[in-house]
């Protein structure tokens, strides 16, 4: 239990670091440590299946892809990032605020949820969820990873022949 | 469920990369494409399930039918509207993929599928927004992906509580677990997460931000396909898939979607009166028909949902037929700025004409195809005991008319200026297509009430 939320506190702490440091290559290995963190919970929880993909796919594959991405843009120099994030932050200073409190309010309603959850799918055979079970949406994150790719050739390369 | 719907397009897709790639034939993936499309919409109409490897209901095929019709006038317009053949290759390709989210959302019976799907669209739309890699389209784009981006989380977030409320994500058995479940407070939070994310990625007022931007910074071609489709085929039509298959339209939700359609309605047509650009215009025009689509469903009667679905089709005709013909005035008079184009009838005739039994249509003149969805629709109103909802759509429709009307006088019927606009040589694509349309609204309005009366 105290290491769940320890990685959990890593997990939140990834993310706004994520969000918040200046340099877009940052942010991109910040994602994938949030992806990393994300997937010794789901290695506890039992689903080393989706662990495996999120670690493969979110941290590998999609980091490389922004990697790709950045290092054919033009970075922004240190005073502009500076003035676009003081500008960012007297425009949205509330928006933290606001998920707290939205936050706090769930917390004090105190729900109680009666779970009708199925069978974790990794305690199934895994050949018969991924090619049977979920045949399409595993076409789909296929065509997802193609259009990501193609996305990023047309966008990003002429960009910088520029 | 992989249908040919899903697999034709990306079996083309990837022939013409493989096969065609660094090949002067750049033109295969046009052809392929339109033939697809025009398959498509075959197979919808008469459908033979061993060509289709899936079983399609009335609502699917309504769905479909429009995606293949507003992606074949796209792809066949883009011939004249860009010129690059790569870019073009690009383009098409981009549609191709989008077309395949589109046609799985309206095919699949799963929600995390339907999800995964309308997210392939959303992606495909941006990258087609920044095509053009100027800054009006870049900030069009990212418009888009901040807002998306908020209703994937709205969405998501409601497919995890669906989940822990219904144990599966079939659309059958959200069905059943949502009416067996205690969970009213979680239910109804989970649905109204939904709803709102379904809303931004509709373009519905006040959820609308993105729409304007993203369809005025859009390429011409682009504009067109995601106007007439790509934002309905998605957010609309998933609406109606989940108030038809899923969950019943109790009273609240009624309340809710009655309230956000007539707000769409209003709103956006009041916006469209003002604008200058006939492409912003058409945008806040699209928002405003949007809501009765949205206000049909809201009857929550079956009559109610045909009328949806029938203005559905409509829309899809009427409006990408208007943004073609915007597209035909940018790319001949080099402008689609309302206040310097004038006397443009007497140049392009055809574009005139068809405009105006778009324009018709869209605000229910009849014998247009938009007058009777309009009339199923405010009828099913009235009869569900709507009347005020239903007089606020009849008025609306007076407002439609006003600023079509406007367009099409300061546009085409007034005198060309002093300072005569040059206009190039009408291309045959776009007259193709626009003639296309203008028959398919005038057809199914004169037709459909002896087509009813056989049935």
């Amino acid at each position: 239990m105290l290491l769940d939320i320890v990685i959990l506190s890593l997990l939140i702490l990834a993310a706004l670091w994520t969000t918040m440091t200046r340099s877009l290559l940052r942010s991109a290995i910040g994602l994938a440590s949030v992806s990393a963190a994300l997937t010794i919970i789901m290695f506890r929880l039992r689903s080393p299946v989706a662990a495996v993909f999120e670690l493969s796919v979110c941290s590998g594959f999609i980091s490389v892809l922004f990697v790709t991405a950045i290092s054919l843009t033009n970075p922004l120099t240190r005073s502009e990032i500076m003035e676009r994030m003081k500008d960012r932050l007297n425009r949205f200073w509330y928006l933290p605020l606001i998920v707290a409190a939205a936050g706090l309010a769930l917390s004090l309603m105190n729900v109680e949820i009666f779970l009708r959850l199925p069978p974790a799918e990794a305690e199934r055979d895994v050949r018969n969820v991924l090619w049977n079970m979920r045949q399409l949406d595993l076409l789909g994150h296929i065509i997802l990873l193609i259009l990501g790719s193609f996305g990023v050739a047309v966008l990003f390369k002429k960009q910088r022949d520029k | 469920m992989i249908s040919s719907f899903i697999i034709a397009p990306l079996f083309i897709l990837i022939f013409d990369r493989i096969f065609f790639s660094r090949s002067k034939l750049r033109n295969v993936i046009y052809w392929t494409s339109l033939v697809f499309f025009l398959a498509q919409m075959v197979m919808v109409i008469f459908p033979v399930e061993r060509f289709m490897f899936c079983r399609v209901d009335n609502l699917s095929r309504v769905s479909l039918l429009s995606i293949g019709l507003v992606a074949f006038v796209t792809v066949l317009s883009s011939r004249q509207i860009m010129k690059d053949d790569s870019k073009r290759r690009i383009f098409i390709s981009l549609v191709l993929i989008a077309v395949i989210g589109m046609n799985a959302v309206s095919t699949t019976r799963d929600l995390f599928s339907l999800y995964v799907f309308m997210e392939i669209a959303s992606i495909a739309s941006f990258v087609l927004i920044a095509l053009n890699k100027e800054r009006d389209a870049f900030e069009g784009a990212f418009k888009y992906v901040l807002f998306s981006a908020i209703a994937t989380v709205f969405m998501l977030s409601a497919i995890g509580l669906i989940l822990l409320i219904s144990g599966g994500t079939s659309f059958n058995s959200i069905r059943d677990g949502l009416r067996i479940s205690s969970h009213n407070f979680l239910i109804y939070f989970a649905l109204g997460v939904f709803l709102s994310g379904l809303f931004i990625k509709g373009g519905v007022a006040p959820f609308h931000g993105w729409v304007m931007d993203a369809y005025t910074a859009a390429p011409a071609s682009v504009s067109i396909f995601l106007a007439g489709i790509a934002t309905k085929a998605t957010g609309v039509y998933t609406l109606v898939r989940f108030a038809d298959s899923v969950f019943l339209l109790t009273a609240p939700i009624k309340s809710v979607l009655l309230f956000v359609s007539a707000v769409s309605i209003i709103m956006a047509a009041i916006a469209a009166f003002m604008q200058d650009d006939m492409k912003r215009m058409l945008s806040y025009s699209s928002v405003s028909q949007v809501g009765y689509i949205i206000m049909g469903l809201g009857c929550g009667t079956p009559l109610g949902i045909t009328g949806a679905m029938f203005h559905f089709f409509n829309h899809a005709v009427f409006k990408s037929l208007l943004f073609i013909n915007s597209a035909s005035l940018e790319s001949r008079a080099g402008t689609r700025n309302m206040s310097v184009l004038s006397g443009m009838g007497k140049k392009m005739p055809v574009t005139a004409l068809t405009s105006l039994i778009a324009g018709f249509s869209t605000a229910g003149v009849p014998p247009m195809a938009g007058f009777w969805s309009k009339l199923i629709i405010i009828t099913a109103l009235w009869l569900s005991g709507y009347r005020v909802y239903a007089f606020i759509a009849a008025l609306a429709s007076i407002l439609t008319l006003g600023y079509i009307l406007k367009m099409q006088r300061r546009v085409f019927w007034s005198r060309p200026a002093d300072k005569d606009i040059q206009v190039k040589g009408a291309g045959f694509n776009l007259v193709f297509a626009e003639t296309l349309l203008a028959a398919i609204i005038v057809s199914v309005g004169i037709f459909l009430p002896f087509w009813l009366r056989v049935r």
